[in-house]
């Protein structure tokens, strides 16, 4: 291929002719080739990811059933050598829809007033004080459940509320369980507030996004500020909002230092309320060092794989959602 | 070679949209083409497959010859960087690179491909300026950034850049639209000493701009070229009769 | 209407504010000269109260977080390049997907995959193998703020460059990576608070470790300590001592995160104001 064309003729002499197409033509290729293999590097690493879960986590997968592993119930690795997936799904599941379902509508509160109420300064400091909060690593979050939140609630919050219960309806203690103060409750109570700077800015960031035309069409009827917001704002942002709330949920699923630290970690069903559970992330923490089994050792892997696949589920929906949501949203109340 | 640019039918298309459909059209050495037409008639579209800007988008696909001096250069064996250098664009909004200074801005052209010569980018950066009429207003602030520079000086200094690497086709789309009319006759006037060297083509959205500046004017309507012919006669008695409701005034 | 928003703001806002006045002071409090002198050792040590503290963590997550930076640095900036400086390739979607999935998996994935990459064949947990967690954690942030730092810049500037004949890659880096200068900082110190603060990824790949290593490589080719993976260890630990410590550990890493972010922020409002 010869780089500069005869009939497109350049000036300067032979050498300086070939020098000058080596650098254009020569430069774009290497260049390209750079930029493209750096970009296939994440595209290797996260096939890679994939696939590396899946065939480390293929012993227990073969040995229970992909549906065996997910619906199994027991997970002994000491004596029965039986592994099953559930009572981690089901805490992870339980923790992070119920941890969605308490800071949602708050956060939400939080997006409106700061994009829509609050004057400039006020909106600002609010904003960053989310991003800032929402930056506090997990493990920090993790210690300060540990040491003050966690025997808080265990004093005045969990052990009246099980003494009453006990005093008053003592079948249902098995539904509240030990009020120790580590377990499912404190885990989706600390849950909720780590994603919930996340749900705000994701909703602030869609309410923001509104057109201004949206909104004066609406301010010409007449209506009230909480008008346009409830008419015009909330449900153009409503696909952003929704998008927002799942990739909320998907933080909550992967979420893995606080909850280890705070779940109290019990690997058999029934949980209860307040007693120990687990989750998909808190089981690979607590367990992989330790896990000397090659068996163990691959339903972990397995439940990471299943993990995977349900942060990827949760993410394509995020995805699917601000698509299919956002454009038109407003036409339809 | 009686044409420095000339188009054989051609085609392009964005997936299965038509941007422009089968345009054959030449320019003559050392004049100006006008390309009129209403809004999205696909004139951009022509113009950015003249120098193959379509390129960097995976959606146009370009068909049909775009002949530079009777090569095509959608040819394979024609480098597309090559192409650019011959010939040159101007666009609607001033582009200065934003952390250059005026100096470096105007030959950046140069310098970008290598050539540290200090001397010849003097000469080059004055000759350009004074080409683009805007050497006089910054002579003495040549270092100072290139985004300080007004509006009309920003586009000035954008000509200055396009013809610092001698194209000798220029492509310009709409460069007057965001200026004031004192910059804009600026710009007319530059181009009309500019056709001694350079072959241009131009798109306008002002017929006066087009009757002033333009030896042959090219009308375009919804993807398709309507008619050319002399800017003279096109103006004065066109053929057709869009041509005619379009330069009156009835639509667009 | 607006009175309920305002108190669900103040109500919201108050846990939240709750917990940094805790880590602040609670962190402050536990801070001594020996925590940046000494190292941890066995429990026993802090037990008999003798001197211990976590230099050999702190040492340890600088080494790993730079080099987590050097090699997530260059691939996070080119991929962020192809996503936005390649529309036209046939893989640039593909990328976008792939970098979205990855950017959404939970960074204990990252870890597992590193421990299956580089610890078994390595057969010993490492440093490096723990920077190369965090890299992954890091990529596809930082190829994701370099994108939209390439996006600010307008597609116009890139198309008068390549009108004047300017090879495309001459383009990319001299006309518009300088223009996008400080968004691609403000991406890589976000992408840094975000895997500072990372214990998961680390705890199968760097491990841990009581002791300074012998020499300086030490930290790369054997089992390193790091600060948010030490923090984890030391809050789950029996011992009181150790528990202070742990909160000694978190007011560090606070500050640490808190300060790569707060630069960020104020990086990027200035470049805001410049624009404006």
């Amino acid at each position: 291929m010869d780089p500069e064309n005869s009939q497109l003729k350049s000036k300067g002499n032979f050498r300086n002719k070939y020098t000058d197409a080596l650098y254009k033509w020569l430069g774009d290729k290497i260049f390209t080739f750079v930029v493209v293999g750096l970009g296939a590097t994440i595209i290797l690493v996260t096939l890679g990811m994939a696939l590396v879960l899946f065939f480390e986590g293929s012993g227990a997968l073969t040995e229970f059933g992909l549906f065996g592993f997910i619906k199994g119930t027991t997970w002994d690795p000491a004596v029965q050598m039986v592994f099953g997936a559930w009572p981690f799904m089901f805490g992870t599941l339980v923790t992070s829809a119920l941890a969605l379902a308490i800071s949602f509508f708050p956060a939400l509160a939080v997006a409106i007033f700061s994009a829509e109420y609050a004057p400039g300064w006020l909106a600002e400091i609010i904003d960053n004080l989310i991003k800032l909060i929402a930056a506090i690593p997990s493990v920090v979050i993790g210690i300060w459940g540990i040491f003050i939140l966690a025997p808080w609630l265990r004093d005045s919050i969990y052990e009246p509320i099980f003494f009453w219960t006990e005093a008053n309806y003592p079948d249902m203690l098995h539904i509240l369980g030990n009020p120790m103060g580590y377990g499912m409750a404190t885990a989706t109570i600390v849950l909720s507030l780590m994603i919930l700077p996340y749900t705000t800015a994701l909703a602030k960031d869609a309410i923001k996004a509104v057109p201004r035309d949206q909104r004066e069409a609406s301010w010409a009827l007449g209506s009230t500020r909480w008008e346009v917001i409830r008419m015009a704002v909330l449900p153009y942002a409503r696909g952003g909002i929704m998008a927002g709330a799942i990739l909320s949920l998907g933080r909550a699923i992967g979420e893995t230092m606080a909850v280890a630290m705070l779940i109290g970690n019990k690997n058999t069903l029934p949980f209860s309320i307040f007693g120990a559970g687990a989750t998909m992330p808190s089981v690979i923490v607590n367990e992989f060092r330790e896990a000397v089994e090659s068996l163990h050792l691959s339903s972990l892997m397995a439940i990471g794989f299943v993990l995977f696949l349900i942060a990827l589920i949760v993410n394509l929906s995020a995805a699917y959602i601000q698509r299919k949501l956002s454009i038109g949203g407003g036409q339809v109340v | 070679m009686n044409f420095k640019l000339e188009t054989k039918n051609l085609t392009v298309k964005y997936g299965e949209v038509y941007g422009v459909k089968d345009i054959s059209l030449a320019a003559p050495h050392r004049s100006v083409m006008a390309l009129i037409g209403p809004s999205g008639c696909g004139k951009t579209t022509y113009l950015r497959a003249l120098n193959r800007m379509h390129d960097l988008t995976r959606v146009a696909n370009v068909e049909g010859e775009v002949l530079f001096e009777g090569k095509n250069i959608y040819d394979e064996d024609v480098n597309p960087v090559t192409v650019r250098r011959k010939i040159g664009m101007v666009f609607q909004k001033p582009t200065p690179f934003p952390t250059m200074s005026i100096f470096d801005n105007v030959v950046a052209g140069l310098k970008l491909v290598g050539i540290k010569n200090k001397t010849l980018l003097n000469e080059v950066c004055e000759k350009a300026l004074k080409q683009a009429a805007l050497f006089e207003e910054v002579k003495d602030r040549l270092n100072t950034a290139a985004v300080s520079l007004s509006g009309g000086q920003q586009q000035r200094l954008s000509i200055a850049r396009a013809l610092a690497v001698e194209p000798e086709v220029l492509l310009m789309d709409e460069p007057t639209s965001s200026l004031d009319p004192q910059a804009t006759l600026k710009i007319e006037e530059l181009i009309q000493s500019l056709k001694k060297d350079v072959t241009i083509i131009i798109i306008t959205h002002n017929m006066q701009q087009a009757a002033r500046v333009s030896d042959k004017t090219a009308f375009f309507y919804e993807g398709n070229l309507i008619e050319v012919g002399k800017t003279k006669l096109i103006f004065t008695s066109p053929e057709k009769k869009q041509t005619e409701d379009y330069i009156t005034g009835k639509f667009g | 209407m607006v009175g309920l928003l305002c108190i669900s703001t103040v109500v919201v806002l108050l846990p939240l504010v709750i917990i940094m006045v805790h880590v602040l002071v609670e962190g402050f409090s536990a801070l001594s000269y020996d925590f940046f002198t000494e190292e941890l050792g066995s429990p026993s040590r802090a037990i008999q109260g003798q001197a211990t503290g976590l230099v050999h963590t702190i040492i340890g997550t600088i080494v790993v977080d730079t080099l987590a930076l050097l090699i997530a640095v260059p691939i996070g900036i080119g991929a962020g390049m192809m996503l936005s400086e390649y529309p036209e390739h046939p893989l640039n979607p593909t990328l976008r997907l792939m970098n979205d999935t990855l950017n959404g998996m939970p960074a204990i994935l990252k870890g597992l995959f590193i421990f299956v990459l580089i610890v078994k064949p390595m057969g010993t947990f490492s440093g490096i193998a723990g920077s190369v967690a965090l890299a992954v954690v890091m990529l596809p942030i930082i190829a994701r703020t370099t994108e939209s730092a390439l996006q600010s810049i307008p597609w116009t500037i890139r198309e008068s460059g390549l009108a004047l004949g300017i090879p495309r890659w001459r383009v990319v880096l001299s006309t518009v990576m300088p223009a996008a200068k400080g968004g691609l900082i403000t991406g890589i110190l976000l992408a840094f608070a975000r895997a500072a603060g990372e214990a998961a990824p680390l705890l199968f790949t760097s491990f841990g470790n009581n002791y300074l290593p012998n020499n300086w490589y030490g930290f790369i080719f054997s089992p390193t300590d790091t600060l948010p993976q030490r923090l984890y260890s030391l809050a789950i630990s029996p011992y009181e001592q150790w528990h202070s410590m742990g909160w000694a550990a978190a007011i560090i890493l606070f500050l640490m995160v808190i300060f790569a972010f707060i630069l960020a922020r104020l990086l990027a409002r200035d470049k805001f104001k410049i624009q404006a």
